[in-house]
């Protein structure tokens, strides 16, 4: 068996993010399932700055991987948020429903 | 050795459990199927030697983000049996999408190297001795320090906004008045009796808290009264 590399990193950072697009494309009605996908999504991103940080000895990779954290966190808070008081409004998450700005 | 089969171990229960995100039924089922995916993706970056961000992972996305994805999913009485009939119909899309991206992925790592000038380009290269909590935080708080605040700055927004959009006034929430305590004036609070001695308050037909809104101009003996008992009438705000 060889020694893990960044190879392997890669690879399993890209199988995370073609099963989050695979998520949203999925679940298009659930607004929840889709964040949650966002979610993995940017989870790969960051497996992939910290496997490259790992393979270059080079720290800015974890830094940035936090700063994708943080954002992250934000936006899910957000997200909630107005599918929070859109249910509060409408009575519904359907994706499909959300017409309101008629844009 | 041990650390490749944990490898292993970890990325399959990591990409079984993103797949169970995806595709359970029930999103509290998913969201719990997340929690798993973090934990498995934060044994992921302690393998690759990032110890601080694999903590805070746990911390910040099993604690925080992923129990508020299990409150909002909790909280909404959604039908999502309904939410789950096209599935059949997006599939299809879903799997080509995935499977053109999955490609493309796949031949830039097929065909991907390092350049070997890379080594030379490193903004801040690891530096010895020092944990990785303790070099993360040296450059954290000097090189990258407006990054960070920023960073601040955008929790900042997300918590004001969150706050406020979820904010809702109901009209059996009590809450303060500022404008109309600030633009209260003593006359409307504090009512002068003239008691003769020996005799309560009662004896003379009592008052009432709070005053009832008189017709009358009630600085008839207003004017001095006040300085000289306002002490007396703080204790009926």
């Amino acid at each position: 068996m060889m020694a893990i590399g960044l190879g392997h990193y890669l690879v399993v950072s890209a199988i995370l993010l073609v099963l989050g697009i695979f998520g949203i494309f999925l679940n298009r009605k659930n607004v929840i399932v889709i964040l949650m996908s966002i979610e993995l999504i940017l989870l790969a991103v960051n497996l992939n700055f910290v496997a490259f940080s790992a393979a270059l000895n080079d720290l800015a990779g974890q830094i940035m991987a936090m700063f994708v954290l943080t954002v992250a966190a934000a936006e899910a808070a957000i997200g909630l948020a107005i599918v929070v008081i859109y249910f509060r409004n409408r009575g519904s998450i359907q994706v499909e429903d959300v017409n309101l700005m008629k844009g | 050795m041990i650390t490749a089969i944990l490898f292993y171990l970890f990325a399959a229960i990591l990409l079984g459990s993103a797949a169970m995100v995806v595709g359970s039924r029930n999103p509290v089922h998913s969201v719990l199927f997340l929690i798993l995916a973090f934990f498995n993706a934060a044994a992921l970056f302690l393998i690759a030697g990032a110890e601080f961000l694999a903590m805070i992972l746990v911390i910040v996305y099993v604690g925080a983000v992923a129990v508020l994805f299990l409150f909002v999913v909790m909280m909404l009485d959604v039908d999502f049996e309904d939410l789950r009939k096209g599935v059949q119909r997006y599939w299809i899309a879903g799997a080509t999408v995935g499977a053109v991206l999955f490609a493309e992925l796949a031949a830039v790592l097929g065909g991907w190297k390092l350049a070997p000038s890379a080594g030379q380009l490193r903004m801040s290269p690891v530096p010895s001795g020092v944990s990785n909590t303790v070099a993360l935080g040296r450059i954290l708080y000097t090189d990258y320090v407006f990054l960070f605040q920023t960073a601040g700055l955008i929790l900042m927004v997300a918590m004001i906004g969150a706050i406020v959009l979820t904010l809702r006034d109901r009209k059996t929430s009590r809450h303060q008045n500022i404008r109309t305590q600030t633009e209260r004036s003593v006359s409307e609070t504090l009512q002068m009796m003239s008691l003769s001695i020996g005799a309560g308050t009662t004896a003379s037909g009592g008052y009432l808290r709070p005053k009832e809104p008189e017709p009358e101009p009630a600085d008839a003996h207003g004017g001095h009264g006040h300085d000289d008992h306002g002490g007396h009438g703080h204790g009926h705000h």
